[in-house]
């Protein structure tokens, strides 16, 4: 047997977490005042966790690197949540969630992990009505929903393009509860450094206060790590410019194991780069492709003069355009998932046919939508033989009251009018499945550390759906952890007090203190930020959307190459003791410099295209899905999960398989 | 674009900081405002100098993180936009530019251009919530119909996003669209009507408590609010605070 | 309660807004009365006569307008001062301009501005009023309120003074008007607007109605 113990409960999968939750080990209300959580992060995850933990009564302390809570990258999610609540009465079921998730995630996640996060679901949005979070509502005043790529029926819930924001702040004003309380110590500005672990259990952690540049001992009964993706390996992404792996990687580098680290999620709708100049890259909520059409000029005469400038998109005609996610797509058309729709897009453009200066674009076009809506609008106020304008103004308004703000942020980025002129996206990295390996319970293979929300590898697979994601941040946070953590903590109601002047947080604080040492004192040419756009740029080309064994066995060395470069040669200005910001990054590159090979090496040994993981080795040779990307469960069905063993290089694979007893496999296919 | 760049820069909290004046050249207009602090930034840490310390994080107008005082504009020259979203064909080719911190007594600069706005989390921890624990067991979601109206204008305040240009705006650098909006959001909705009374007292009092100055209705602030948060939400929370603390039990 | 609202600053704010109401209604009273003496001098007489004879006036309206007024001015300033202390370093470069109006910022100053006309329309009219009734004990000579008020606009100097000040008056107005209402909680979409209008209006023709009466009696005794 693997050492990997996934600890999936017994029964038939609708049963399977029923049953686990009635037998799972309780601490009683009297005990759990004695026992305390540290939860680092503060997003949907760590910020659901940490105020339903100290509901329960455990003393709960809670980190994050930015100045509140409220401002965890989860913020930035726009399109919705799913959510299998059937309001709209189109045959969704906890059983479609499920289905339709492990189908998304091309067969890649576990289960019994995806089957329960279809059947908390619905008590998130339950929950979160409950906190004030303003969803979308219909005229009678019942919640609206949306329908979002990958799947045939309407269950994202929404609160404009604002979800994530409205969520986060849900989870927010709860933690703000708890700690008005005094049952949650929140630690602004602070960022986790190190796990200190005690006879082989997590038991604390080094942070690092970024205001004064102390580092602190903090002990805890179980920590849990809610630090979100490591998207930002490759220098741009969605993510937030302090989106960070550190967190997720020194918890591996103490012994978790890290999962898949090669599902990465290339977002098909992000604003194209404009330059070199650029810091990060703006998504375009999914939500767009219910009404925009994609397309690329069919002739690449029109391609040039579109790039010269001597041409507009809207001059070119119907069938001057080559819709080809409706062409090759046409079940599923602009609705395909992310991977498959970014993969198009990156073909088209590889072709040739990219629509911006640096070809890196296509169209997402919302005219068929306003007119069609326009039409439709003018039925309704009985207008007579509407003109055009009116139609187009009409149209314009309903398009405004569904996605007004993302227009307004593209035209405010773009200085162009996307009501007007087709919007201009490409694809851009925006979350990693992968992370940190947990079982059922969400435990890391270190005893007591705990892992959620984007950081742990379990319940998307190898692509995540639309909508997904907040689900799972607020499933594990709310729903799933306080329940699973009881079953390690009732057996440390004996435990007492831990103290933080032993050995251990000693050698730990040591550690960290040399390796800030060690850090401030190369005093070499070059900034940070120059490594981190290296190490994006082999991230991108070799380790992005498609990849084949030579490009991976380049960008690992490669990347050992940058890694070795930015020990000898990286300057850091100012001092330890202060906010330093140059330092604060440094510590979080250094560990994506070591991220990065793994990644590229888990890319490597994965010879097999699966949902973001795209091997052109692995490809459909013939019939309808000639040239889609090709599944190997023959071989492949298991989670990769490395143990950290000095160099990224040296990690050793521990393959979890994966059993699919409910479901049966099948080639995904969007035609 | 060349510029020339006056900026805030300040050690510590103690310190007493001034402004430096620094070139730079070469900026592309369609480089936000943060991405041309990158740039100067970059050119600093060559030269030697510890760069210029800014909040920042999403870079896409959401987190509120970003927090400059832009030639006498919170987030600059644009509307509806954070300094994130802020970009550089807003302003002319030579231009002198200011960059200073947020200025109030009750956001304290950290550093640069950093504050500490955790007077507002103080706030919002006085009472911007409805007290409901976690359980799997809440009714239903649609059991709770609520006006589209109601819902949506609860929507538009709680579109907040907390990056506290309406305090750094306003003459007295008051603190009242911030909590205007977290007091109207859940007047709206029938979640927060038990909490109603107690929610509005709590968190003006808090506010006091921190030092924001009064609204003199200049209605500044709802200008420069990225998220266009109207002070019709003050009035509202002015009559939430009348009632309630003529009808409360305590 | 009582605490509350004179202790926290939505409570001030309010306080503010409804002495602001008391004022504004006031003005409208006094400006209808002056009104009087440009079109007939009995009249004018007839109702000065009886607003300062009547007992409900003098010893009850009269003390609660000067609170008022003495209010007003005095949080006016307290909130001002601590306003000024929420931000002790001032921006090196700061455009207020662009997002809010000159009136809004300076309601101090045009406050101010109004006082010491105030000062100056106290000895004019009031402390000789006062004088008459308290000092010299006469309660009644109803014919004396024309006259005086035409001698003292016979000097062009006092005239130009008070023409200036119900300038400052006149834009203390346009941003007190609306502002009182939204300080007291009335912001809707359905009636803002036309408090608005009103406010504008109330701002140009109260103090033009004062520019002109006085105009009137300075040019009528030419």
């Amino acid at each position: 047997m693997s050492v990997l113990d996934s600890k999936i409960p017994e029964g038939s999968l609708k049963d399977k977490w029923t049953n686990h939750k009635n037998k799972i080990d309780l601490v009683n209300p009297a005990n759990k005042r004695n026992i305390d959580i540290i939860v680092v992060g503060t997003g949907l995850a760590g910020g659901s966790a940490a105020a339903s933990l100290a509901e329960m009564g455990y003393n709960v302390k809670t980190f994050c690197y930015q100045d509140s809570p409220r401002r965890a990258h989860s913020i930035a999610a726009q399109g919705g949540i799913n959510a299998a609540k059937n309001y709209q009465n189109d045959g969704d079921s906890v059983y479609r969630l499920f289905y339709d998730t492990v189908k998304g995630g091309d067969y890649r996640s576990r289960e019994a992990n995806v089957h329960r996060l279809a059947e908390v679901s619905g008590n998130i949005i339950d929950q979160c009505v409950a906190q004030g979070v303003p969803f979308g509502r219909d005229y009678g005043g019942l919640l609206d929903n949306r329908s979002f790529g990958g799947v045939l029926v309407s269950r994202t819930f929404y609160a404009k393009g604002q979800t994530g924001q409205q969520l986060l702040l849900g989870a927010y004003s709860a933690l703000n509860r708890q700690i008005a309380k005094g049952k949650v110590t929140m630690y602004n500005r602070h960022e986790m450094v190190e796990l200190v672990k005690v006879d082989g259990k997590a038991r604390g952690i080094i942070a690092r206060n970024l205001e004064t540049g102390e580092l602190e001992r903090h002990s805890a009964h179980a920590v849990v790590i809610a630090s979100g993706g490591y998207g930002n390996v490759f220098f741009l992404s969605t993510n937030a410019m302090g989106s960070n792996a550190t967190a997720a990687w020194k918890i591996h580098k103490k012994g978790a194991y890290f999962a898949n680290p090669c599902y990465t999620q290339i977002h098909p709708t992000c604003i194209p780069r404009s330059g070199d100049h650029q810091s990060k890259l703006t998504l375009m909520s999914e939500s767009l492709r219910n009404d925009g059409r994609i397309w690329v000029p069919k002739n690449l005469e029109d391609v040039l003069a579109i790039r010269e400038g001597r041409l507009k998109p809207t001059d070119l005609q119907e069938e001057q355009r080559d819709y080809y996610l409706e062409r090759k797509y046409p079940a599923f058309g602009n609705l395909v998932p992310r991977d498959v729709a970014s993969r198009a897009a990156k073909e088209r453009c590889d072709s040739g046919f990219g629509v911006n200066e640096t070809g890196e674009a296509v169209y997402l076009d919302f005219s068929t939508a306003i007119k069609r809506y326009g039409k439709q609008e003018a039925a309704i106020a009985r207008m007579e033989n509407p003109n055009e304008e009116d139609i187009l103004n009409l149209g314009e308004a309903v398009i405004e009251a569904k996605y007004g703000n993302l227009f307004q942020m593209y035209e405010k980025i773009v200085a162009e009018n996307p009501y007007k002129t087709p919007m201009m996206i490409y694809p851009a990295v925006h979350y990693t499945m992968g992370g940190v390996w947990v079982d059922y319970n969400l435990m890391t293979s270190i005893e007591g550390c705990y892992c959620i929300g984007e950081a742990n590898f379990s319940d998307h697979g190898a692509n995540r759906l639309g909508a997904s994601a907040l689900m799972q941040g607020l499933a594990d946070g709310y729903f799933v952890l306080p329940y699973t953590i009881g079953d390690y903590l009732s057996n440390e109601i004996r435990t007492g007090k831990i103290s933080t002047e032993t050995p251990e947080f000693e050698e730990a604080e040591k550690d960290v203190s040399e390796r800030i040492e060690k850090l401030m004192n190369i005093k070499g040419t070059k900034s940070v930020d120059y490594f981190h756009k290296l190490l994006g740029k082999a991230m991108w080309e070799y380790v992005g959307m498609s990849r084949n064994e030579e490009g991976l066995k380049k960008a690992m060395s490669e990347i050992k190459q940058i890694r070795t470069n930015f020990w000898n040669d990286v300057r850091i200005p100012g001092d330890k003791n202060s906010l330093n910001s140059e330092l604060v990054k440094a510590g979080r590159v250094a560990d994506f410099l070591e991220l990065g090979e793994l990644f590229a090496k888990d890319a490597l040994y994965r010879n097999e295209s699966c949902g973001g993981h795209f091997r052109e080795e692995s490809v459909e040779e013939d019939g309808l899905q000639k040239g889609e990307a090709k599944r190997n469960d023959t071989d492949y069905a298991y989670v990769a999960a490395w143990e950290y063993t000095g160099e990224p290089s040296d990690a050793v694979m521990h393959k979890e398989e994966l059993e699919f007893n409910d479901i049966e496999l099948k080639q995904r296919s969007y035609k | 674009m060349d510029l020339t760049l006056k900026v805030w820069r300040q050690k510590n909290r103690e310190d007493k900081g001034g402004l430096e004046t620094y070139k730079v050249t070469g900026i592309s207009e369609n480089s936000s405002f943060l991405e041309m602090l990158d740039v100067m930034n970059e050119h600093l840490i060559m030269e030697g100098t510890e760069p210029v310390a800014f909040d920042h994080d999403c870079r896409e107008g959401i987190c509120g993180s970003c927090s400059l005082y832009i030639n006498g504009e919170a987030h600059g020259p644009d509307r509806k936009v954070t300094t994130c979203q802020l970009h550089m064909r807003m302003f002319e080719d030579g231009e002198t530019i200011y960059v200073e911190p947020w200025r109030s007594a009750s956001m304290p600069v950290v550093k640069d251009l950093i504050v500490d706005r955790s007077s507002f989390e103080r706030i919002q921890q006085s009472g911007g919530f409805v007290s409901v624990n976690t359980s799997g067991n809440t009714q239903d979601a649609n059991a709770l119909p609520i006006p589209k109206m109601n819902a949506d204008k609860a929507f538009d305040v709680a579109a907040c996003i907390g990056c506290g240009a309406c305090v750094a705006t306003c003459k007295n650098s008051s603190a009242m669209l911030f909590v205007a909006a977290k007091v109207s959001q859940f007047a709206y909705l029938p979640q927060g009507q038990l909490e109603r009374k107690q929610r509005v007292l709590n968190m003006v009092e808090q506010m006091d408590k921190e030092g924001f100055g009064n609204c003199t209705n200049t209605g500044a602030c709802e200008v420069e609010c990225p998220k266009s948060i109207s002070i019709e939400y003050i009035a509202k929370m002015n009559r939430e605070y009348l009632s309630a603390s003529i009808t409360s039990e305590n | 309660m009582s605490t509350k609202l004179s202790s926290s600053s939505v409570g001030r704010k309010v306080l503010m807004a409804l002495s602001g109401f008391f004022l504004l209604f006031f003005l409208a009273q006094h400006f209808v009365i002056n009104l009087f003496s440009v079109v007939s001098e009995d009249t004018f007489n007839e109702v000065s006569h009886f607003m300062g004879t009547n007992s409900l006036v003098q010893f009850v309206l009269q003390p609660v307008l000067l609170f008022g007024v003495l209010f007003h001015l005095g949080m006016g300033m307290y909130l001002e001062s601590k306003n000024r202390a929420a931000r002790p370093i001032k921006y090196a470069l700061d455009k207020p301009s662009e997002n809010s109006n000159w009136m809004s910022r300076n309601m101090l100053i045009t406050g101010i501005m109004i006082m010491l006309f105030l000062g100056l329309h106290f000895y004019d009219f009031w402390l000789p009023e006062i004088k008459d009734k308290f000092i010299d004990g006469k309660w009644d000579d109803p014919t004396k309120y024309f006259p005086h008020l035409q001698h003292k606009f016979q000097d062009l100097t006092r005239v130009i003074i008070y023409c200036i000040s119900f300038v400052f008056l006149g834009l203390h107005l346009s941003h007190g008007f609306q502002s009182a209402f939204q300080s007291a909680g009335f912001n809707h979409n359905k009636y803002t607007p036309l408090i608005k209008k009103l406010g504008t209006l109330y701002a140009i023709l109260i103090p033009v109605g004062f520019v002109i009466i006085a105009l009137f009696h300075y040019f009528t005794q030419l």
